[in-house]
């Protein structure tokens, strides 16, 4: 990983749900404009890492993180720094769809809105752009007006995704995008994230092994709150330099 | 492998000679329960016929003497004296107007409380308080809301008033309208506000924009219900709109439906007892009506997700 520009860097993280420790002295990181993916067992930690990097853990009580996440060398869990912002730039899609209750044109406006003001052609102009990135256009732009909720599951998804890169994030950080559809949907889902990669750097928590060797050009396994293993996803899948690793990824247990 | 299949055998041949002796006790279990079935399903049938036989019988009444006392008559004209033509317009309009302010009045301060409950009372003492006082006010008897109007505004201003009776009403709306908002807001899944947050979104925003909308059926369902509940009630509007013969501003004494109803019933005039029944069919369709909608409501947003 030499050369690497990094995007995220993980510096000694502990996280802590009361006096529960779910991540322990977490170092990682992230390079720019590479998917990175984070693989273990349930209740490894990959998702409460993954929601570290946009602090969505603030909104429960109880929950705190120790350390360092650096976002382009700047601290994101600094108090000065502004969690909304933070979240404008760093995006996430969830496990299950999450339209809005709006049209479909509004879903993708709704997150725009919040710091952009565009006209009217302009604002036309970003829906047809990230419709287009999340390879929803085609499906959809005949019924923009409709809800969003009138959507087939992938779809939906698709269109959170659309949501997602609509307000142009740096990071894009995807929770089990794929586990809640079929696969069709998830076939759609995995080429997007190829597409996305271009522009966006993508951390994307995975329960399905396959998906993140064929999605992946990083991978995190991570155990008991532990990272265990990370490198260049080719390595992690052939040559394991742990016992753990090899057990996971080969189905000995997980 | 072999372990496991030659512990199995003498199971299996156990149970294939207790057959008969097992098979004759589960009858009895059987035809215990059959009868245990039959019993509880006939007196909770019952049950259920005794109370609709009451409620049919009470519909019936109504809607025989309420059709019979009906007429252009009675949303045409005022509350008569005794012997003369009269209507209930006067009291119908001041029904409308005192359950419209009523609502009016109760529904923001409802739904904004109830969104205080559901989204931004997680911590704290504040909220389980609120709730407490809420269920407590919610359950009170209407009368003691129609004194508790009558000590601060009746007594203070002097006089009776339909001001007075639309702020007794607002507060039956409020309670009824908290408890709905907030459980409606608690059925919206969390994924949706966590995804709203996740674009950056100020939390006023996730409120009104996502979490509401989602629930504006249900929302709108609990006002309907509030507005039916009002509608209906006599206590409260006893000591604060008093009544009125004529037509009358808000700031005066004024007619409504379920006091004339109260006087007309208990005089002992034929013609202001068929008023009073017409007054009453009145009120029980739009109630029947409003609960309806409510309901109808109700469905739609369980359909559309």
């Amino acid at each position: 990983m030499n050369e690497q520009a990094i995007k995220l860097k993980v510096k000694d993280l502990n996280f802590y749900y009361g006096n529960f420790l779910a991540l322990k002295k977490v170092n990682l990181d992230i390079p720019a404009g590479k998917v990175t993916a984070f693989i273990g067992p349930s209740g490894c930690g990959k998702s409460t890492l993954l929601r570290t990097f946009n602090r969505m853990f603030e909104l429960y009580p109880g929950m705190r993180a120790e350390g360092e996440i650096l976002l382009d060398n700047q601290n994101i869990l600094a108090k000065s720094v502004d969690v909304n912002m933070l979240r404008a730039s760093v995006g996430m899609v969830f496990q299950k769809p999450t339209p809005f209750p709006m049209s479909i044109y509004d879903n993708i406006t709704f997150g725009v809105k919040l710091y952009e003001n565009l006209s009217r052609s302009e604002m036309d102009d970003r829906v047809e752009w990230a419709l287009r990135k999340a390879a929803l256009w085609n499906e959809v732009k005949d019924k923009l007006k409709q809800s969003g909720n009138s959507l087939s599951g992938g779809q939906q998804q698709r269109l959170c995704i659309a949501r997602g890169v609509a307000t142009r994030p740096e990071v894009l950080l995807l929770d089990e995008p794929t586990s809640a559809l079929d696969p069709i949907s998830t076939a759609h889902i995995e080429e997007l994230i190829h597409e996305l990669k271009q522009d966006y750097t993508i951390a994307i928590v995975t329960h399905n092994m396959q998906q993140a060797a064929r999605v992946s050009d990083y991978t995190a396994y991570m155990y008991l709150g532990e990272l265990m293993e990370f490198g260049a996803t080719d390595d992690i899948f052939t040559a394991p330099k742990r016992k753990e690793t090899e057990d996971y990824i080969t189905g000995k247990f997980g | 492998m072999t372990t496991t299949l030659t512990a199995r055998s003498p199971n299996t041949d156990r149970t294939m000679s207790a057959r008969p002796s097992k098979n004759s006790r589960n009858n009895a279990i059987y035809a215990r329960r059959r009868f245990v079935n039959g019993f509880n399903m006939t007196a909770s049938l019952l049950a259920m016929g005794f109370g609709l036989f009451w409620l049919a019988w009470i519909l019936y009444t109504l809607l025989v003497h309420g059709l019979a006392g009906m007429s252009v008559d009675v949303f045409t004209k005022i509350t008569p004296p005794p012997g003369s033509e009269g209507g209930l317009i006067n009291a119908i309009a001041g029904s409308l107007k005192m359950t419209f302010f009523g609502t009016l009045l109760g529904t923001p301060i409802g739904i904004l409380a109830g969104v205080y409950l559901a989204e931004f009372g997680e911590r704290g003492w504040l909220a389980p308080a609120t709730r407490f006082i809420n269920d407590i006010l919610l359950s009170a008897p209407s009368i003691v809301i129609g004194l508790f109007i009558y000590e601060m505004y009746v007594v203070t201003m002097g006089h009776f008033s339909g001001w007075a009776g639309a702020l007794a009403l607002s507060l039956l709306v409020i309670p009824v309208v908290v408890r709905t908002t907030e459980n409606m807001l608690r059925l919206v899944p969390n994924s949706l506000r966590e995804a709203a947050i996740a674009l950056g979104a100020p939390q006023w925003k996730v409120t009104m924009y996502v979490t509401l909308r989602s629930a504006k059926a249900g929302v709108i369902t609990g006002i309907l219900l509030a507005v039916a509940r009002i509608s209906g009630e006599t206590a409260p509007l006893l000591f604060t709109a008093l009544n009125n013969q004529f037509w009358s501003g808000m700031n005066q004494p004024m007619a409504n439906l379920p006091i004339v109803i109260f006087q007309f019933a208990m005089s002992p005039y034929e013609d202001w007892h068929a008023l009073a029944w017409a007054g009453a069919l009145l009120i029980t369709l739009s109630v029947l009506t409003l609960n309806i909608v409510a309901r109808w409501l109700g469905s739609q947003k369980s359909q559309s997700h």
